[in-house]
């Protein structure tokens, strides 16, 4: 077949994404721009400041929640690593089967045993503990972000630290660098396709998550998805929905955009 | 290369944290077969709350409407992003090529909950150009699902290309091959682990999605997810927790036997004495 012929076959492709993919952007843009009249306006734009808490609340929390991914998942991808090759799998299906059940329910569950009436608080005070109070507080939002991306963290870090070359490490430590040089210099370098990678992908779902924050936050902790959440499925402007989410995609595209100039470019994502 | 032992430490660490990712899932299931409907006092057990659900009409049309969802969207979404892949590795033109997969990435790094509501304003948009009420429904859901998956779909096949002796396909035409032979003989065998690993996650990722679909179903067209958030909007009974028991095995046997399918597919693409490595 001639380059003509292949270009045929992208056709359908290339039309199906200019329809669904990049028309949905312009007409988000085209909202986030326009009146209920449908004029050029940037009221929408500027209402955006009253959401100034909301935004940098979203983003404090997605940043706390990947740090804790992070600093959770390192030490356990690396532990992975060092197991038998049977071991690993085992390991690898185990992380995974928590994911294929649907993050509501994950979420829910927590909220369960959160609760103040939940099973956490049964068993302090049965055992003549005082409760804690666990579920609406910040602290439950950021736990619910971990749980359920934690898996997002652990298995990209798996994959690079499983193509690491160990010799590398011994090769450090001949020459006398102690565990945290090893660590600073060796294998962070090292694994760093990984951790861009697990990074963008817990932080993206956390910070534009609306489930964890309504239901472990009791709605005191309204985080941006809640704020687009509410815009279309119960206050209807979607002028303002928009424009919030123009907002959240375009901070996000500026993320990925400064991770992967941070990260080498020639290695790519490991997902 | 060597292997150290894991230390007690790590162990512990390893234990601990495999209890806490499963302790929210056991206690759902202990509490399904509870016979109150506490969720946090165990009073005898019982199986009337499976019982339950397998009365509730609504729960078990959004089963069966997920599940047609998931086939549909994953048989459209393989053959067409199959297709798609032969195209854009094949195609010459470097600035097409790119700007292809520019726009594939895109829903990849977006925010689901911007594709969502998305694709909900242009179906929106669309119904008010056709002065149509109420356009949200099985054919919006159908189309969302398939344009999320097919970027999966078409990068799980792509490195497959790469990985793949280009001179084979010439060389079966030179034999004697129609184009169209030499591809479903030559080329299609060997990207084939690529199209069974990418409809394998088009597939599940259907199944599972919540936020996409929230944004573009109507009230006529409900799929578990969107069934279980608004079930857990109100206060829950313990048939719910059945329902994520029945779901979790049914994902596990699922993952078990895909893994299976798929070990033997790369198996075949390997060849007769192609021999199990560890990836």
């Amino acid at each position: 077949m001639n380059n003509r012929s292949y270009n045929a076959i992208t056709a359908p492709y290339g039309l199906w994404m200019a329809v669904f993919i990049l028309a949905p952007l312009v007409i988000v843009a085209y909202y986030a721009l326009t009146d209920a009249a449908g004029h050029f306006s940037l009221q929408h734009i500027t209402q955006l400041s009253l959401y100034t808490d909301t935004i940098l609340r979203s983003v404090w929390f997605g940043v706390v929640a990947t740090v804790l991914c992070l600093v959770t998942a390192y030490p356990l991808a690396y532990i992975f690593s060092k197991t038998k090759a049977g071991t690993q799998t085992v390991l690898v299906m185990l992380i995974m089967i928590p994911m294929w059940m649907n993050f509501i329910l994950r979420t829910y569950a927590i909220m369960v045993l959160f609760e103040d009436t939940g099973i956490i608080n049964n068993a302090l005070r049965s055992l003549g503990m005082d409760p804690l109070h666990l579920i609406n507080t910040s602290g439950a939002v950021i736990f619910g972000m971990v749980y359920n991306y934690v898996p997002f963290m652990i298995l990209p870090l798996y994959t690079t630290m499983t193509k690491l070359d160990r010799r590398y490490i011994e090769a450090g430590r001949d020459l006398g660098a102690n565990g945290f040089r090893i660590f600073k210099d060796v294998m962070i370098p090292l694994t760093k396709p990984g951790i861009i990678s697990g990074v963008t992908m817990v932080f993206v779902p956390s910070v534009s998550t609306f489930y964890i924050s309504q239901k472990l936050g009791g709605g005191r902790y309204t985080l941006i998805g809640d704020v687009i959440e509410m815009q279309f499925q119960t206050a209807y402007n979607y002028h303002l929905g928009a424009s919030i989410s123009l907002l959240l995609m375009i901070f996000i595209l500026l993320c990925l955009w400064v991770m992967n100039r941070f990260g080498d470019a020639e290695e790519g994502m490991v997902v | 290369m060597t292997r150290r032992k894991t230390s007690l430490l790590e162990k512990a660490y390893l234990t601990l944290f495999m209890i806490l990712l499963y302790a929210p899932i056991v206690v759902l299931m202990v509490f399904s077969f509870n016979s109150s409907n506490s969720t946090s006092v165990m009073s005898g057990f019982s199986l009337k709350w499976y019982a339950e659900l397998f009365r509730d009409g609504a729960t078990i049309a959004a089963f069966r409407n997920t599940v047609v969802l998931a086939v549909v969207s994953a048989a459209f979404s393989t053959v067409f992003g199959l297709f798609s892949a032969i195209g854009i590795n094949y195609t010459r033109s470097r600035w097409y090529k790119s700007s292809l997969l520019t726009t594939t990435n895109i829903p990849m790094m977006n925010p689901d909950i911007v594709t969502g509501i998305s694709m909900m304003l242009l179906f929106v948009f669309a119904g008010t150009l056709m002065r149509r009420q109420g356009v949200l429904g099985f054919g919006t859901m159908l189309i969302a699902h398939i344009t999320f998956q097919l970027p999966y779909v078409i990068l799980n096949i792509l490195p497959r290309f790469r990985a793949m002796d280009g001179y084979l396909t010439e060389a079966a035409q030179d034999l004697g091959c129609t184009p169209s032979q030499a591809f479903f003989k030559v080329t299609l065998p060997q990207i084939r682990p690529g199209v069974i690993a990418g409809a394998i996650m088009a597939f599940t990722l259907s199944l599972d999605d919540f936020v996409i679909s929230y944004f573009v179903s109507g009230p006529e067209f409900q799929t578990l997810p969107i069934r279980i958030y608004s079930m857990t909007k109100k206060r829950v009974t313990p048939d719910m927790y059945a329902l994520s028991t029945l779901i979790f095995l049914v994902m596990l046997l699922l993952l078990i036997a895909l893994n299976v399918i798929q070990n033997r597919a790369e198996n075949g693409g390997r060849g007769k004495s192609g021999k199990q490595v560890e990836p």
